[in-house]
């Protein structure tokens, strides 16, 4: 995997997709959007960078980005705290006033120019963050040279229906893999070559594509550059075979966090050589209780357990009172779940307080979100 | 070269074997011994001193220093990766005058005297790098300010029947120290020193030249600079703490360190987000709990996979119990597999060891007819253990069966 790593430089999308899944992102970034226990998405796409031996990121973010930045700091905890390169949050506004909250991925690509001029690397990775997969982009970089593509998206393969199709890019694609037909939100059912939002894209072509699209005030990358270049530019897509979850909703977030009680899963989406990095909160190990009883469920550190606990997720700090039964659930960081509780597909968001005796039920086509920080 | 001025410097003593912890202690000195779930015995110390505001410490190390010096690495995961300061591994070194180990605690310091002198500190902090407890070193330094001493002792009250493990101190209403004893047959006090110090540098810094000098003396504080000091008349003060705190010198204290976590009446909280306790924490996806799987009175670090029966035990992180086996009243280290059909009881596992299947590793005590062949069992680290073997109770095992 040696060959390219410092050739690329990495571009994050932090809010991209904000919109599939409101209620986590009234106060967040798509980026920022707890999973697993104890990540959040844009930790995929930055741990994936960097196992792939990129050292310089941008992370491009529009609004709501407090908890990002938070979570990223000086990037270190991604080894991305570096004398040369390292992480970069680009928010908007940064360095031209004209240039502010983007309509779409080109016009953020525009207001961050300068980035990508700074660098003198020969290839650019963008990706956005509503993709959870375990990913070496050197695969991608190789096929794109191969190739002699201009870019190269990485797509997926998979049968949705009407309402998941909403949310997404379907490509046709040739023998020799180029895209010739894109579909761009299909309300329709059946089988599509569906968009990752990933895509490897020379540095010098981007910098003219971003210089034509400006001058021509368009600004949607998918529409304007894919569906109307592709006969244009050699547009090429990456067949992507493996496990990957896509989230373009609150029940692919619940499913997505649900599949991890697979072990297969686990092994795929958290290798010991290509580990998925996160910012560590110096928590105490999880503490299981006299009389808890847990089963089929992934839990995080600083966790207390005293009551029973099955199919659910606990991130870090969550706690569990005596007596209480909590079924299908994801407790997000220091959710407090009082003595004798009974929670049936629940996703509480951070901090939230459900006193002693309450009882919460949602169902699996309908889990109860609790907002952070209330008091049930 | 111009370093900022420190109040107090701390100097934590990390060089010990830790010879009586036998097979734990084969690979690394005594302060990287795993405890706790996911931490060393130093972050104890090292937490303290960052949450006491000391931001300057030397870490002094001679025996095994490879895990310990990894783990350190740039004081980042405890904060103490700074412009001015920071953490600073200290090992023995060749000079003009020769070369020379560190021969005992004073003279570990003594060879730091230039280190120490960078900061031009008012004080400096001696700690031990091995024991467990929390700990705020700045009101400990405001105590000592306020008496005006030139040293200061950190005291806790044991049971008179143990008195005489410890260096004991004899000190009156005004907690000024009349008397000290290393080890006294026939205790005089029962207020026992932790291994925490604070002296007045310039003092201090007096006494380990003179120690140094005389051929004689022994070269550590128990041994020489502290009963030197009373002999001179230095005013030397007992503070009284009367919190948690643990030498883990043997494997049953080491073993009962670990369960005194998991019992409720024992004041070490390590939840308190008020006083964490940091560590070098490993990239790992939370831990899972199976389907059919027992979980009970434990604590259970992150990359854990258990799908067997844990009861009353400590796992780090990255362990695996498989299908069928069962872990009770047991402290198993990082990126052990038990496999299925396993039984540990009454045991500490090292680290990355495989235990095979239907081995049987120590037993209850209850289960044992002649008591004094039982014991805790131990496995140390990186080892593997064949199916079906037994290991008995008591039992040291420092390499492949």
């Amino acid at each position: 995997m040696a060959i390219m790593s410092t050739n690329m430089i990495g571009l994050i999308f932090a809010n991209l997709h904000d919109s599939t899944i409101p209620d986590l992102t009234k106060m967040r970034t798509m980026g920022s959007v707890p999973y697993g226990a104890r990540f959040r998405l844009i930790d995929f796409p930055l741990s994936n960078m960097v196992n792939s031996g990129i050292t310089s990121v941008g992370v491009i973010t529009k609004g709501n980005y407090q908890s990002l930045l938070d979570h990223l700091g000086s990037g270190d905890e991604w080894d991305l705290s570096r004398k040369t390169g390292g992480l970069q949050i680009l928010p908007p506004y940064g360095n031209d006033r004209r240039r502010g909250l983007y309509r779409g991925r080109m016009e953020a690509l525009q207001s961050v120019k300068r980035y990508i001029e700074s660098n003198n690397a020969e290839y650019v990775l963008m990706s956005d963050c509503n993709v959870i997969v375990n990913m070496d982009y050197n695969h991608i970089l190789e096929y794109h040279i191969e190739k002699g593509a201009d870019i190269t998206i990485v797509y997926g393969h998979g049968n949705y229906n009407a309402t998941q199709m909403l949310t997404k890019t379907a490509f046709g694609v040739d023998s020799d893999g180029r895209i010739n037909d894109v579909l761009i939100n299909p309300e329709k059912e059946g089988a599509f070559n569906t968009s990752m939002n990933m895509y490897i894209v020379g540095r010098e072509f981007l910098l003219d594509l971003i210089t034509e699209t400006a001058s021509r005030n368009l600004y949607d990358f998918d529409v304007d550059v894919v569906q109307h270049k592709h006969n244009e530019f050699k547009i090429y897509g990456y067949r992507y075979n493996g496990y990957y979850e896509q989230i373009d909703g609150i029940l692919s977030f619940f499913s997505a966090n649900m599949a991890l009680m697979n072990y297969d899963r686990r092994k795929v989406l958290f290798p010991r050589r290509r580990p998925i990095y996160t910012k560590v909160r110096d928590d105490a190990p999880a503490k299981y209780g006299l009389e808890s009883e847990v089963n089929n469920s992934l839990v995080a550190d600083g966790c207390v357990i005293e009551g029973k606990v099955e199919n659910c997720v606990l991130f870090r700090g969550a706690k569990v009172g005596k007596g209480a039964i909590i079924n299908n659930c994801i407790l997000m960081q220091d959710t407090i779940i009082g003595d004798k509780c009974e929670l049936n597909y629940v996703i509480s968001d951070k901090n939230v307080n459900v006193g002693g005796y309450r009882s919460l039920f949602g169902t699996a086509d309908y889990p109860v979100f609790v907002a952070k920080g209330s008091n049930v | 070269m111009y370093h900022v001025k420190k109040e107090c410097v701390a100097m934590i003593l990390a060089g010990g074997q830790g010879s009586r912890l036998y097979a734990l202690t084969q690979d690394m000195a005594k302060p990287a011994v795993p405890y706790g779930g996911k931490y060393r015995l130093i972050d104890f110390p090292l937490s303290n001193c960052v949450n006491s505001g000391f931001d300057t410490v030397g870490i002094l190390t001679q025996y095994l220093p490879l895990v310990l010096n990894e783990y350190i690495g740039n004081g980042h995961p405890w904060g103490l990766d700074r412009v001015h300061g920071g953490v600073h591994a200290l090992a023995p070194y060749e000079s003009s005058g020769g070369k020379s180990w560190y021969t005992g605690t004073a003279n570990a310091i003594y060879q730091n005297i230039s280190f120490i002198d960078r900061y031009q500190p008012d004080y400096v902090a001696i700690l031990a790098g091995d024991h467990i407890y929390k700990m705020d070193y700045s009101k400990m330094l405001d105590y000592h300010k306020k008496q005006q001493a030139d040293a200061t002792i950190a005291v806790l009250e044991v049971p008179w029947e143990e008195a005489s493990r410890f260096g004991i101190m004899t000190a009156g209403e005004n907690g000024v120290i009349t008397e000290f004893a290393e080890k006294p047959a026939e205790p005089k006090s029962n207020l026992a020193s932790m291994g925490v110090y604070i002296y007045s540098w310039q003092t201090l810094k007096r006494y380990l030249i003179a120690n140094e000098n005389d051929a004689g003396a022994k070269k550590d504080f128990g041994g020489n600079i502290i009963p030197d000091m009373l002999k001179d008349g230095c005013k030397m003060v007992a503070y009284h703490f009367d919190g948690y705190w643990k030498d883990v010198g043997t494997i049953d204290s080491l073993w009962e360190a670990n369960m005194d976590l998991l019992n409720p009446n024992i004041p070490l909280d390590l939840h308190d987000p008020k006083w964490r306790i940091y560590s070098r924490n490993p990239v790992m996806p939370p831990h899972y709990v199976g389907e059919n799987s027992f979980v009970e009175n434990s604590l259970v670090a992150e990359g854990c996979n258990i799908e067997g029966r844990v009861d009353f035990s400590i796992l780090f992180a990255g362990v695996n119990i498989e299908k069928g086996a069962t872990v009770r009243d047991s402290i198993i280290m990082p990126g052990t597999t038990v496999k299925s059909g396993a039984a540990i009881e009454y045991s500490i596992i090292g680290e990355d060891c495989i235990i095979g299947e239907g081995v049987y590793v120590g037993e209850r005590p209850e289960s044992i007819a002649d008591k004094d062949s039982w014991g805790v069992a131990v496995v140390g680290h990186n080892i593997n253990v064949p199916q079906n073997t037994v290991i008995k109770p008591k039992a040291m095992i420092s390499e492949n069966l």
